[in-house]
């Protein structure tokens, strides 16, 4: 199916070829962690973040958000606003020039085609929806000014619940439905191979609405210089510049994007926040205008991770072989499209998890709600699934009265199996070796710690993708050029999310050219000086960008080596380039020329030193109607484990110890890659035990940040992370992607020490205090599951309940 | 708007050694006050309700959160930033270099609250337990580390403070 698998030795620049010009180890650079320059202004506190920047006769803008869930805008009145002294501008719908946001339609069957108005005209349908702008001489006037602005609405019928949205007669959020795609993904006859299982094993899961928190709010400031508008945001992908091209009607050549060091992102600043209202302030005015959102507007109205409700049906053998599997899942999409296809696509293509499972049938479903909207958020889909998958498999387990290890061991997919959308996997699968790892990671098992406390132990693998979906046609490039002083300039469109996406790129153009790290500048994140490199998601900027750097490094050695080789009276294939020098290979000292002197012979003979390549990704096609095709280029695999202790009488889990493990193919920088494993395990300690940004009825509850709960240093233990190194990834030097991977097994690893302590399943997110207890209840009263709809025990009027 | 509310005042802050005339608003919070008004990247924004602890600085030695102090209230009392803790060539404090070492910062955005708390904490107590270290920080958020290595930076630290202290007694 896929377009460029090519021959050994065949020098295309696409996808596996490159494994022919890797650079062998061991490795000078590349698996060491030094401080780069990015991680010394952190600590030093002089990095300008988006909100930093100041510029003369800068104005400050502010938006005016719809207060009602579904209502129809009756007037607006902005000439108060307006009067206001120190106000320079109120837009509404009517100011925009092109009042939509196209995003890319992603392929779905029967996809809806809705487009989100930068500004809602004459209908809300969220609460936090934007509605007008204004900008003025100063935030507090601004503030005010937007105060000002008095909207009138005539109420509508809204719905809250993606489930109620599905139902006949449903209030509809966009005239043309509310149900926005279903995907289908099928593998051989799944109800027919779970009515012959000797066993079945069925469960429903559900997830909540969960905030990024993010520490840095969305911010930026924009200005216009030579007839261009310049944004500098906050943002993962700078090439929103076209779309705002397009609200504007100006051409794309004179919309610059630069992306600051972000102040966290995870998916959060993927969509487009500040940047088309800083853009129309800045077009209108003709001034530089500064935006941040206040922390409280950015709970209600920025995107959340989609909610799902996953429903799971598994045949299997006596001995714990999976025969096959049946998937549901809805996830409610909120008021808007965003990238929720894209999100239960990923969500399907991963709902079978790291398991072979001859049959299988999946579907995924977004539907519209008056929900504010859901979109990206690290994992992707992808992570939302491992608690049905892995909670299914402890199911199993139990029910065989089979170890939870052995069942997973029989299941375990390898190199070479099939995926339920019939693709192949083309990479090593040490799924086994991060669960016996994660495993030993956490020691001798716990004991509790005194009467009524009781403790259990988990584990939770996944398999996570790197990279984006394959039908994208994927592509990065970057520009590399060796100075007159042997240093060396690296420009790449890459956004930093504060995870090194531009350090580890010096690292691999170190380790190839031997160019001291220090000696490395690195300019990123601007769309009209950089290569365009894609946005810093879908865990593909290691892969993507990663390889090509490795790939321009390697044509940029292999064109100055014949001068270097000339200037050494020796072969071009034997040179070694390390410590800022060129010599022959175990020459130590002698016969060597400085990267300065080669560059400068290099110029002398005409041969350049600057050089830019574009690396792409592999190529393929997926089929909606039948299900199959390609879907991701490769997989990260790992596995966590955790112990806990329940408090049976308050329904209070602590988590005593947590281990993670994952197979990274290769660790460019290690300290980095488990800082990124530390971190997506807080992330999922939060998501699995804290963190509800509940809605009721279309308003968030969790308003302030005071009552949204984000790990605190207090609430978990420390994160002992195991790196394996298979060397078999896709990304540069067989590196695989772990940015978002070890964020999904976190909430199944929870759930699964819960069980083992409790010996009843939990299946609902967040396992609140609250939600322990009913478990704990319904075991002790009818020795079993409460019913499904998780609702508590209400009082009875007047009475006990 | 009433004109009271646009009445700026001139006042004094003394900011990691230097004093500062600055004309303020009495709504204005000396977070706006440092970021905007003397440009101290180093002091963010992050919540406006003292929760996240990113805008943490010291006022009189203690670390306090500048979105919810009036910058009317600073003038006498002495105010470090981050910045404040290095040299006069930005040679870093022995607590930063240990934030490098541990690699304790992903975007880097919580850091300098992070670190202004930790400092305190220490000078305070001395060799903190893991456990003192970790209670120390609640009200300084982080997103991207997971707190591990934070913590491993500073319990680094404090192990360095506690040993010099050892050897000077």
């Amino acid at each position: 199916m896929r377009g460029t698998r090519g021959l050994p030795g065949h020098r295309e620049h696409e996808g596996r070829q490159l494994t022919e010009q890797r650079p062998a180890g061991p490795y000078r650079v590349v698996g060491t962690s030094p401080a780069h320059h990015d991680f010394v202004e952190k600590v030093k506190g002089s990095l300008h973040y988006a909100a930093d920047w100041q510029l003369p006769g800068m104005l400050y803008g502010r938006i005016v958000r719809g207060q009602l869930p579904s209502a129809r805008i009756t007037g607006i009145d902005t000439s108060r606003a307006r009067a206001l002294p120190g106000v320079a501008a109120v837009l509404t719908a009517a100011d925009v020039p092109s009042n939509q946001i196209v995003e890319m339609a992603s392929g779905g069957l029967a996809e809806l085609e809705v487009t989100m108005p930068v500004l809602a005209a004459d209908r809300v349908r969220y609460v936090g929806e934007p509605v007008a702008i204004v900008a003025a001489a100063t935030q507090q006037i601004a503030d005010e000014a937007a105060d000002l602005v008095s909207i009138d609405y005539e109420e509508l019928p809204g719905v809250f619940d993606a489930e109620a949205a599905r139902a006949a007669g449903a209030p509809l959020v966009h005239d043309v439905g509310n149900t926005l795609v279903t995907w289908h993904i099928q593998s051989g006859d799944a109800a027919a191979a779970i009515a012959r299982a000797e066993v079945v094993v069925t469960g429903e899961y559900r997830s909540q609405h969960v905030e990024h928190a993010y520490l840095e709010p969305e911010a930026g400031v924009g200005w216009l210089e030579n007839g261009v508008l310049t944004l500098r945001v906050s943002t993962q992908v700078i090439e929103h510049a076209a779309t705002i091209a397009r609200i504007l009607g100006v051409p794309q050549s004179k919309v610059r994007v630069i992306a600051a060091y972000m102040g966290g992102g995870f998916g959060g600043k993927e969509d487009m926040t500040v940047e088309p209202y800083l853009a129309l302030l800045v077009w209108h005015t003709r001034r530089p205008v500064r935006m941040i959102w206040d922390r409280q507007e950015s709970l209600v109205a920025s995107t959340k991770r989609h909610p799902f409700i996953m429903r799971y049906r598994t045949g299997a053998s006596r001995d714990g072989t999976i025969t096959g599997q049946q998937v549901e899942i809805l996830g409610d999409a909120g008021a808007y499209p965003n990238l929720s296809p894209r999100v239960l696509f990923a969500a399907a293509a991963c709902a079978c998890g790291p398991y072979r499972v001859p049959s299988a049938s999946i579907t995924s479903t977004a539907v519209f709600t008056n929900n504010v909207p859901a979109s990206a958020f690290r994992g992707f889909g992808a992570m939302q699934v491992v608690l049905g998958y892995e909670s299914q498999m402890d199911l199993l387990a139990e029910r065989l009265g089979l170890s939870r290890t052995l069942v997973r061991e029989r299941n375990f997919l390898a190199k070479g199996d099939l995926l339920p959308t019939g693709e192949p996997l083309e990479t090593c699968v040490e799924v086994a070796q991060t669960m016996h790892r994660a495993l030993e990671l956490l020691g001798e098992p716990p004991v509790p710690s005194g009467p009524g406390k009781l403790t259990g132990r988990g584990i939770g693998c996944n398999r996570h993708p790197y990279g984006r979906t394959i039908w994208f046609r994927d592509r990065a490039s970057a520009w590399l050029s060796l100075q007159p002083d042997g240093t060396l300039l690296i420009r790449s469109g890459v956004t930093d999310l504060g995870a090194g996406q531009a350090a580890s790129l010096c690292q691999i153009a170190a380790e190839v050219l031997g160019v001291p790290l220090a000696d490395i500048g690195i300019h990123i994140g601007d769309s009209a000086l950089n290569p365009p490199a894609g946005g810093t998601f879908a865990t593909r900027q290691l892969y993507m960008s990663g390889n090509a750097v490795l790939q321009a490094a390697v044509e940029l050695r292999d064109r100055m080596s014949p001068v270097a080789a000339d200037l050494l009276g020796t072969e071009a294939d034997e040179l070694e380039f390390a410590d800022g020098q060129v010599r022959r290979a175990g020459s130590q000292g002698r016969a060597s020329i400085t990267l300065a002197e080669l560059a400068v012979a290099c110029e002398r003979r005409a041969v350049s030193t600057a050089h830019l390549s574009t690396w792409r990704a592999e190529a393929g096609a997926f089929d909606p109607r039948t299900g199959q095709g390609d879907t991701f280029p490769d997989y990260t695999y790992g596995t966590h484990a955790a112990d806990v202790e329940v408090d049976t009488e308050t329904g209070q889990v602590t988590v005593l110890r947590y281990a993670a493990c994952h197979d990274v193919g290769r660790a460019i920088n290690p300290m980095r890659v488990e800082g990124q494993i530390q971190g997506a395990a807080m992330q999922g300690l939060g998501y699995a035990l804290t963190e509800d940004m509940a809605i009721d009825d279309g308003y968030v509850q969790a308003s302030l940040f005071a009552n949204y709960l984000i790990p605190n240093s207090y609430d978990f233990p420390d994160v002992v992370v195991g790196i394996i190194e298979s060397g078999e990834g896709k990304g540069p030097l067989g590196a695989r992607g772990i940015g978002e991977p070890p964020i999904g097994n976190v909430a199944a690893t929870i759930a699964s020490a819960i069980q083992d302590a409790i010996g009843i399943r939990p299946t609902r997110l967040p396992m609140t205090p609250e939600r322990i207890l009913r478990l704990l209840d319904a075991r002790a009263r009818i020795g079993g599951y409460p019913a499904p709809d998780d609702a508590l025990p209400q009082p009875t009027p007047g009475g006990n309940p | 708007m009433n004109s009271n509310s646009m009445t700026r005042y001139p006042i004094v802050l003394t900011v990691n050694g230097q004093d500062h005339e600055v004309w303020a608003l009495a709504s204005d919070t000396l977070l706006e006050v440092l970021h905007d008004g003397l440009g101290l990247a180093d002091v963010r924004y992050g919540c406006g309700e003292g929760v996240c602890g990113t805008c943490t600085i010291l006022l009189d030695g203690e670390p306090v959160s500048s979105c919810l102090t009036l910058a009317l209230q600073a003038p006498g009392h002495p105010i470090t930033t981050l910045r404040g803790l290095m040299g006069p060539a930005e040679e870093m404090h022995p607590l930063q270099e240990s934030f490098l070492r541990r690699g304790a910062a992903q975007c880097g955005f919580c850091t300098p609250g992070i670190v202004l708390t930790a400092l305190d904490l220490v000078r305070r107590r001395g060799r903190p337990s893991r456990a003192e270290i970790r209670y120390a920080l609640i009200g300084n958020l982080c997103r991207c580390t997971g707190y591990t290595k934070i913590l491993d930076a500073v319990e680094e630290y404090a192990d360095l403070v506690g040993r010099e202290d050892e050897s000077e007694s």
